[in-house]
């Protein structure tokens, strides 16, 4: 067993830590306050290659593994949750769910503009009226000719007013006798006829982010953006959360990593009683907790990517992991706000911004209660992950690195 | 046009440099590639996208000192040269004829370029001493290239001094100090980490480069922590704001501030 990152691995998590801290941290509480996204962000991520880290050079990525993608995540989250939520959604619940189902032609003509930034992609599931029981949705797909007809309304979608592409899940065949396969995966070019979005604001959290809505009225997409088989779309959602919710958890250990590092300095600077704050022991057992849901964060998002890696089923383990650290994140900014005290309740420190970005993710990509369910079921033996038909391609560095 | 940027590997800024037993530490602190280095890095990469040409980063130093090279290779040096078995010593006339040893080692270089100093020793002489060993001419504090001709073997520089910026016409093959206005050194690309992750440094010893090392003119006698400040913290009041600020003025003539 083999615990060490690859100089490949250092090389990037030090560029992205340097990304956020020369370009991010300066600017990030005034567009938080102003509920606005810094519009350099997404050209600037382009630009630099993240938003197709770990997507083959051959379909304009940068050719780096699963775990890559996870160290980015953490290293994005650790400056603001806005930045890895676009990892999430461009990559994560979008552009791999291509890697992993497209068609060749889909891959040129979507995954290739996404990989190389020159497009961005968001990933429509949840409604006005449904979250977390996908198979009720109400937004359908209607065949007519080559085309087919999508209606309906997407809502807390990020990125959604400034997506290029949306991967939307549709109700296409409501009558199916099992509720799995009454759904369909469509690309969408946000540029179509029918298409409307808007920014939803008003959030406790990632305010420097763009969450939305996408509304269809008589959206017309071609059978050939239809991703997967007909019927397909439930399994295909699934496996895009296993992509989204690994850079979740990824991101969320990113977050306590924060919430650490700022309590260990303001512990330091921080006086009370004639003695720095860390010299009291409750102050040492926040520390400490803080410490230990990082590292048990860590390991386990890093094992999921080294599963994913080696191309192994891990919807178990993407859980575990993103259940774990989203919770944890939460925890451990709020004992961030509680260590720097009443200077905590402001946001002339960063905690109080960490701790209403946490909150986000214990609710969205499998609330934590979903999460238990989930591992009770597995542990209980009532859940077993059956094959797909595609399963996310094992990272083989060979294939990912050559041009073509 | 072939192009050498001297890397040296220095304490992190953030690092508390401090005295024991008459030796100079940093403690456990990380090491980096000298920041002022990175704006020379930038600056023979926009030279040689601008005139064609390849970028070789050297390195005297230990083996550690790979960690550096490796960097400038991810921000896109072509290829980088180890010189490892001389450690560097506050003597820069030493580490100046090593280099000078190396810049003859690679061959048809046209510009040796250095950034304007080192955070750890803050000399800023090794480039000029280097050109000294060369038989180059010495151009620092450069902020721009405005002209360069590599066939003609003539090159223009600005250079950013007190006064305002001097411009300086000069000839190849020369030496250059970069200073920040130069512009901001870019972050290394994926596709350089990659590389750079790959790479294979060659080492050279004074032998490859058929050198001896001169004797140390330069040594640091005697080294100490400064004085460690006693510093007070006293709150002046008195019953109005006229009366606390004549006390302060007292205050501040009785310690000779004002």
């Amino acid at each position: 067993m083999d615990f060490n990152l690859s100089e490949e691995h250092l090389g990037v998590q030090k560029m992205v830590r340097e990304f956020t801290q020369k370009e991010i941290a300066p600017v990030i509480k005034e567009y938080d306050r102003k509920q606005e996204m810094p519009s350099f962000i997404l050209p600037r991520m382009a630009e630099l290659g993240i938003l197709g880290i770990n997507i083959p050079v051959r379909y304009g990525g940068q050719g780096f593994d699963y775990i890559t993608l996870g160290l980015v995540c953490e290293e994005l989250e650790a400056m603001d949750s806005t930045l890895r939520v676009i990892m999430s959604v461009h990559m994560g619940l979008n552009s791999m769910a291509i890697l992993q189902w497209g068609t060749e032609e889909q891959k040129q003509k979507f995954l290739v503009p996404q990989a190389k930034g020159e497009k961005v992609a968001c990933f429509g599931l949840t409604e006005p009226g449904v979250g977390t029981d996908v198979a009720g949705m109400s937004s359908t797909a209607k065949k007519d000719g080559d085309d087919w007809v999508l209606n309906g309304e997407k809502m807390w979608i990020s990125l959604a007013t400034k997506a290029d592409h949306a991967l939307v899940v549709m109700l296409t065949n409501p009558d199916a006798k099992d509720s799995h396969d009454r759904l369909t995966a469509f690309i969408v070019e946000m540029d179509s006829k029918g298409v409307t979005t808007g920014d939803i604001h008003g959030k406790l959290g990632v305010r420097a982010g763009s969450t939305g809505w996408i509304a269809f009225q008589d959206v017309r997409v071609p059978d050939a953006n239809r991703l997967g088989e007909e019927g397909e779309g439930f399994r295909i959602a699934m496996s895009c959360l296993d992509n989204g919710r690994y850079t979740v958890g990824a991101g969320a250990t990113g977050l306590i990593r924060a919430s650490l590092d700022a309590s260990v300095n303001y512990a330091h600077q921080r006086e009370a009683f004639g003695r720095e704050i860390g010299k009291f022991q409750l102050v040492q057992q926040k520390i400490a907790y803080m410490v230990q849901s990082y590292e048990m964060a860590r390991l386990l998002y890093l094992r999921a990517g080294w599963m994913k890696n080696q191309g192994v089923r891990n919807t178990r383990e993407t859980s575990i992991a993103k259940w774990f650290a989203t919770d944890a994140s939460f925890q451990a900014a709020s004992e961030a706000i509680q260590v720097h005290g009443a200077y905590g309740y402001s946001d002339e420190y960063d905690v109080e911004r960490y701790l209403r970005n946490s909150k986000g993710a214990v609710i969205y990509e499998g609330t934590s209660e979903v999460h238990q369910l989930m591992q009770a079921g597995y542990a209980l033996g009532y859940r077993k992950d059956g094959p797909l038909r595609k399963e996310l391609p094992a990272y083989d560095a060979e294939f990912w690195q050559e041009e073509k | 046009m072939k192009i050498v940027v001297r890397i040296k590997l220095v304490p992190d800024t953030a690092a508390k440099v401090v005295v024991e037993d008459g030796q100079v530490t940093w403690g456990d602190a990380p090491l980096v590639i000298n920041p002022w280095d990175e704006f020379a890095v930038e600056a023979a990469l926009q030279l040689t996208e601008q005139h064609g040409g390849e970028v070789i980063a050297l390195s005297v130093g230990e083996e550690s000192s790979r960690e550096a090279l490796k960097h400038a290779l991810a921000m896109g040096c072509n290829e980088a040269i180890l010189v490892s078995d001389y450690v560097i010593d506050p003597d820069t006339q030493r580490t100046a004829k090593v280099l000078a040893a190396a810049v003859e080692k690679i061959g048809d270089v046209d510009l040796v370029i250095f950034g304007k100093q080192s955070i750890d020793g803050d000399n800023a002489v090794t480039g000029t001493q280097t050109a000294r060993n060369l038989g180059w001419p010495s151009l620092t504090l450069v902020s721009a290239v405005p002209a360069l001709d590599v066939d003609a073997k003539t090159i223009r520089i600005e250079r950013a001094v007190e006064e305002g910026r001097q411009v300086v016409d000069g000839v190849l093959p020369a030496v250059l100090s970069i200073v920040k206005d130069y512009g901001e050194p870019r972050y290394p690309s994926f596709i350089g980490i990659r590389k750079a992750s790959k790479a294979e440094i060659p080492v050279w010893s004074l032998e490859d480069l058929g050198i001896e090392l001169p004797n140390v003119v330069v040594s640091w006698s005697e080294i100490m922590n400064p004085p460690q400040r006693e510093v007070t913290n006293e709150i002046v009041q008195g019953d109005s704001v006229e009366e606390t600020a004549a006390a302060l003025a007292d205050k501040l003539f009785a310690e000779k501030v004002l």
